[in-house]
């Protein structure tokens, strides 16, 4: 099994990983991983905007935004941000198998990943659900009827847009991670060409980091306010 | 010139830190600090933020040229914060009519 992991290897390093405007798989790497960079900047500026927004509309409204901020369960948010994490762990040992050249270790790893994700989104919609119960969902049901109802709807507007898409963008990395999987499984990588790992965990361990940020500004803040 | 493999080890201790400061957060969230709490849960997700791009994301064994592009976005993002907040936040502090 091993032998002949390693010649298929060999092989796809032959037949050429390197595209022929680069100098070596090195530069072809750099270029890569500098490109998803590129993109993920752009990605900034899109999470970015709403950031701003949320932060504008949190500063005039502290009561409301820390009242509304109580619906939200505080442990399944705290759950989430573990298996977010723990995701972003076997992303890294993913692309780290693949620069050992083990492509078991890989194709395993990708899959706890995407397991993990899985259960992200999971956890995610049970939220979403409770809070069609609750009527606390903005447009479609809601009938709050605590202290600030118009303000409460535009905290959970901000709730249910912001993890929305960041719900996106995991699903989307869902199917990036399962077509990463085939092609390893296929033998694509090599502990020298393993750029689509490299990237493709870039944008993963991206979408950690905005769950980093949302964790605390939408599930935290209402505790003492 | 291949990026250095990184030991095992630093992605476990990477992991164990982000974790720990995730409990810490939600801990803190529990003490009344005022305006605190903001600043010390930003601070922290700062901090896991900066981590999970320094050791997963590679960004300490990347290149110059990485770097500035990562740090363009950031600093772009902290220009739009700085300069939104320094609007809304100051509103009223004239207390001149109709500002």
């Amino acid at each position: 099994m091993h032998m002949r992991s390693r010649r298929r290897i060999s092989k796809v390093e032959a037949d050429g990983a390197l595209a022929e405007q680069f100098d070596d798989l090195a530069q072809q790497h750099e270029a890569a991983s500098l490109g998803m960079w590129v993109f993920l900047v752009t990605e900034i500026l899109f999470f970015g905007g709403l950031f701003a927004g949320y932060t504008v509309y949190r500063a005039s409204y502290p009561e409301a935004f820390g009242e509304a901020s109580h619906h939200l369960d505080r442990l399944l948010g705290s759950m989430n941000t573990a298996v977010l994490i723990s995701s972003s762990l076997t992303m890294a040992l993913a692309v780290h198998s693949a620069q050992e050249g083990r492509r078991r270790a890989l194709i395993v790893c990708l899959l706890i990943t995407m397991a993990l994700g899985a259960v992200f989104l999971g956890i995610k919609g049970t939220e979403y659900a409770h809070k069609f119960t609750e009527r606390l969902v903005p447009g479609l049901d809601f009938g709050y009827d605590g202290p600030y109802p118009g303000q409460v709807e535009l905290f959970m507007l901000f709730y249910f847009i912001m993890t929305g898409l960041h719900a996106l963008h995991l699903v989307v990395g869902l199917g990036l991670l399962g077509v990463l999987a085939v092609l390893a499984w296929c033998g694509h990588f090599s502990a020298a060409y393993y750029a689509p790992l490299e990237t493709g965990g870039l944008y993963w361990h991206f979408i950690d980091i905005v769950w980093i940020f949302l964790f605390p500004l939408l599930y935290l803040i209402g505790t003492h306010s | 010139m291949r990026a250095p493999v990184v030991p095992r080890q630093v992605y476990y201790w990477v992991y164990g830190t982000l974790l720990i400061l995730t409990l810490l957060t939600v801990g803190v969230a529990f003490l009344d600090l005022g305006p605190m709490n903001a600043v010390v849960a930003l601070a922290i997700a700062i901090f896991k933020a900066v981590l999970v791009m320094l050791f997963f994301m590679h960004l300490r064994y990347s290149s110059r040229l990485t770097w500035i592009v990562a740090g363009a976005g950031v600093i772009w993002l902290a220009h739009m914060l700085i300069f939104t907040l320094s609007d809304y936040l100051t509103r009223g502090w004239l207390m001149v009519q109709g500002w």
